[in-house]
Parts: structure tokens; sequence; C-alpha cells
């Protein structure tokens, strides 16, 4: 079986699982809603600083929701013995890594993406920054999805991995935050956000290229 | 003639867990139309072992072969050629039976869902098929990654303790499979802690303590 297909067949399984689930699938999506109401409500702001606040909330929201979700990436399929069998499958760990990692980002990053808008709008964002607010965020979620696959697949063997896949995830997360949140507030004041958005898409691409070979050997690691 | 070359072998094979040596030098050969029971007290290696044998735990030293050629070189058409059913079923809960197997085997080969469901009525789960595994019982589940091995179609078969929480039909409807997969020109290796009713031509091997 071709690599493609592979993909098509493990991303499949991850949305048929995950769509039984949908708990699982709501809760991170919940948390973003919950978070970005807290800030207005607690810092009790005039609309106009609401405003200048707005993109950073928005995007240290998004990262922490997406986060939320990131440490069952390769856990269940390895606690119940799923992982042996993909990995003798004989399709490689790369491939593997590929899939399960578009799948998350289908299930967290995407939901994030569309439901951005909404809070959007309760943050008082305006609608002409909704085009570059959207663009960052697609790119923001799937490169932390790619980083994510390597803090998931480092962590997956450890019990209570959770908080430190977070201190591994976080900090590599930060250029996101910096250029996403700066593409959209440039985008608020009316400045070409180009150079921040291109920026992005440079990490998404590094990032996809290079976590897969990573995450997959860390699973290696974990199997041995 | 060298007789591996026709199936697995395992050459003096060395691994550590921690600093406890498990396997020492171990060496094993299985041809077409054997089948090998590896027996021997708990935590003497068998599981060890087997995962060696399917690749998934490099050696310290020694190594394993598939038709004369190591495994590392031959990945893909080897792992193509094994399947490999572990302690834990494997099972995803939140999918039917014939979903899980569905997606398992169809990563090896192309597969219909008819013949699919002629595997688990082979190992007595036919009424299963469409049930979530969440709802199975241990023994049905062992029955499903059991129809998971056939499915695959696989001259090798690596059980490990494929017989726990099986009820006496089903034991002897494994063992039935097992012979019929050796004498078709399969190989199987077997572990099991006690005593089974195995082919008549199963060797047996059991590990030192």
């Amino acid at each position: 079986m071709s690599a493609g297909a592979a993909i098509l067949l493990i991303v499949g399984r991850e949305l048929r699982l995950s769509f039984r689930r949908p708990d699982q699938l709501l809760q991170p999506l919940v948390f973003f809603l919950i978070v970005t109401t807290l800030f207005p409500l607690g810092l009790n702001l005039q609309l106009s600083l609401l405003k200048d606040m707005a993109p950073g909330v928005l995007w240290t929201a998004a990262l922490l929701s997406s986060l939320l979700s990131l440490e069952s990436l390769f856990k269940g399929d390895a606690d119940d013995g799923t992982l042996e069998q993909l990995a003798l499958s004989g399709q490689s760990l790369t491939v593997i890594v590929i899939a399960k990692t578009a799948a998350h980002w289908l299930l967290s990053g995407a939901a994030l993406v569309l439901a951005s808008p909404l809070v959007a709008i309760a943050l008082g964002i305006p609608s002409a920054a909704f085009g570059t607010m959207l663009a960052s965020l697609v790119l923001g979620t799937m490169t932390l999805s790619w980083l994510g696959s390597i803090g998931a697949a480092l962590t997956v063997g450890l019990k209570r991995g959770n908080v430190l896949l977070s201190l591994i995830v976080l900090p590599l997360a930060m250029p996101l935050l910096i250029f996403g949140a700066g593409a959209t507030d440039r985008a608020i004041s009316g400045t070409s956000p180009a150079g921040a958005l291109y920026f992005l898409g440079s990490l998404c691409i590094f990032t996809c290229t290079l976590a897969p070979f990573a995450a997959a050997a860390a699973l290696r690691i974990t199997l041995d | 003639m060298n007789t591996a070359a026709e199936g697995l072998g395992v050459e003096a094979v060395h691994v550590w867990r921690g600093d406890r040596h498990v396997l020492k030098g171990l060496s094993l050969e299985i041809d077409p139309r054997e089948a090998l029971h590896i027996s021997g007290r708990n935590g003497s290696g068998k599981t060890t072992l087997l995962k060696v044998a399917c690749g998934l735990l490099r050696p310290e030293q020694g190594r394993v072969t598939w038709r004369g050629r190591p495994i590392s070189e031959v990945r893909s058409d080897y792992q193509h050629a094994l399947a490999y059913a572990s302690h834990e079923p494997a099972l995803k809960g939140d999918l039917t039976a014939l979903e899980n197997l569905r997606f398992m085997v169809g990563l090896k080969r192309r597969s219909s869902a008819a013949e699919l469901a002629s595997c688990l009525e082979r190992t007595g789960v036919a009424s299963c098929a469409d049930l979530p595994v969440r709802v199975l019982s241990a023994g049905q589940r062992r029955r499903v990654a059991m129809a998971r091995v056939l499915g695959m179609r696989a001259p090798l078969w690596l059980l490990d303790e494929p017989f726990t929480n099986l009820d006496a039909g089903g034991s002897e409807i494994f063992a039935a499979l097992i012979a019929e997969h050796v004498s078709g020109g399969g190989m199987a290796v077997v572990v099991a802690h006690h005593e089974l009713v195995l082919p008549t031509a199963a060797r047996r091997l059991e590990l030192p303590g």
C-alpha cells in the first residue's frame, strides 16, 4: 500500500474515532471559548483597550487549547498496543506520524480556526482583520501540531507527561505567538501583515518537513 | 545448506532490559511448515524474544534474519510477511470489530469486508462484527485479534499468549487454526506459559529462568 493511501486510511480512522467521542472533540474548543471570555471579564477594560489586547488573548488561548489534546496524540495507541501494530504495518513510522498529526490538526487546529471569528467579534476585532487573523491561525496551529508531535512522541512513555509536554512545546511556540498576534495586530491597525505571515508560513514549512522525522525517531525509542 | 534461508532465524541474540541480561545468546530457526512453542516462567524473556523476532526491539548483540537476510535490510518485506499478536489485543474500543480489522489489515493489504467477516466467523465471533469492541469480553477481544492475524494472510505468525482469557472451545479453535496455518506452509511462533495442544510437528523451546 502506498504511503498516500496509508495516510488517508489513518486520517479516516482518527476522524471516525473522535466523532465517536464528541466530548473529547469539544473540550479544547469550549476551553478556547471560556479562556477568551475570561479576559474581558477579569480585566474590566474599555473596548478600545480590549481591542489592543485582543490578538494576544486570542493567540494565547489558541496555543493553550491546542496543547490540551496533544498529549493523547500517541498515548492511546501506545497504551493499548496499537502503536506496535502500526510500527509493524509495513509503513514507516514517519508516514504514521504525518497521518496522525494531520488528523490532530483537523480535529483541533481547524476547529479553532472555525470558532475564532466568534471570539474575534466578542473581543472587538474589526471584521477587516479577519482574513489575516484566520490565515495566521491556520499557519500557527499547523506549526503547533507539528511541534507538538515531537513533544507528544517524546513524552508518550511517561505516566504523567502532560506538564513536561507543555514545558517542551510552549517555549518553541513563542515565535508563533509573537508573529501570529503581530500579524493580527497589524491588520487591525491597518498596516501590512505580510512580513509576519511569511514568517509564520516559513515556520510551518520548516516544522512540517522536519518534525515527522524527529517524532518518528522519538517513537522508535519508546517502542524499544 | 543453510536452512534458515527459508524462514525466520534468530542468531545468538543478547538483550539487556535495564541491567538484567534477559536473553543470553539465544538462537532459533523456523522454516515453513513448522510451529515453535516457547514456554518458560514469568520474566524469562518470552515476550522480549518475540519483540526481538518481529523487529520492535533491537538486540544488543546478534541478529534476526528473514529468508537469510537481516530484517533491517528487508524491513518492509518482512513486515508484510509477519502477523504479530501482542499480549494486548490492540483494538480500539470505540470502533466495531469489523472496523478494527478493516483498518489494521488495510494497512498491509487490500481486503474485502466479506473476507474480513469470514475471518471473524472462523474465530467464532461473527455475531460481534458490528459491535463496538468496548462491549466485548476479554475472550471475545482475543478472538477478534486472532481474526486480524488471519486477515493479514502473512506466512509468519508471532503470537504472544494467544490463549489467555479463552474458553475451552476457543483454545481448540485457535489450536486448529495454527495447525491449519502450519500445514498450509506457514510458520508460527507461539508463546504460552502452559501446556497446549499444538500440531504434533510443534517444537518446544523452554527459556531458562
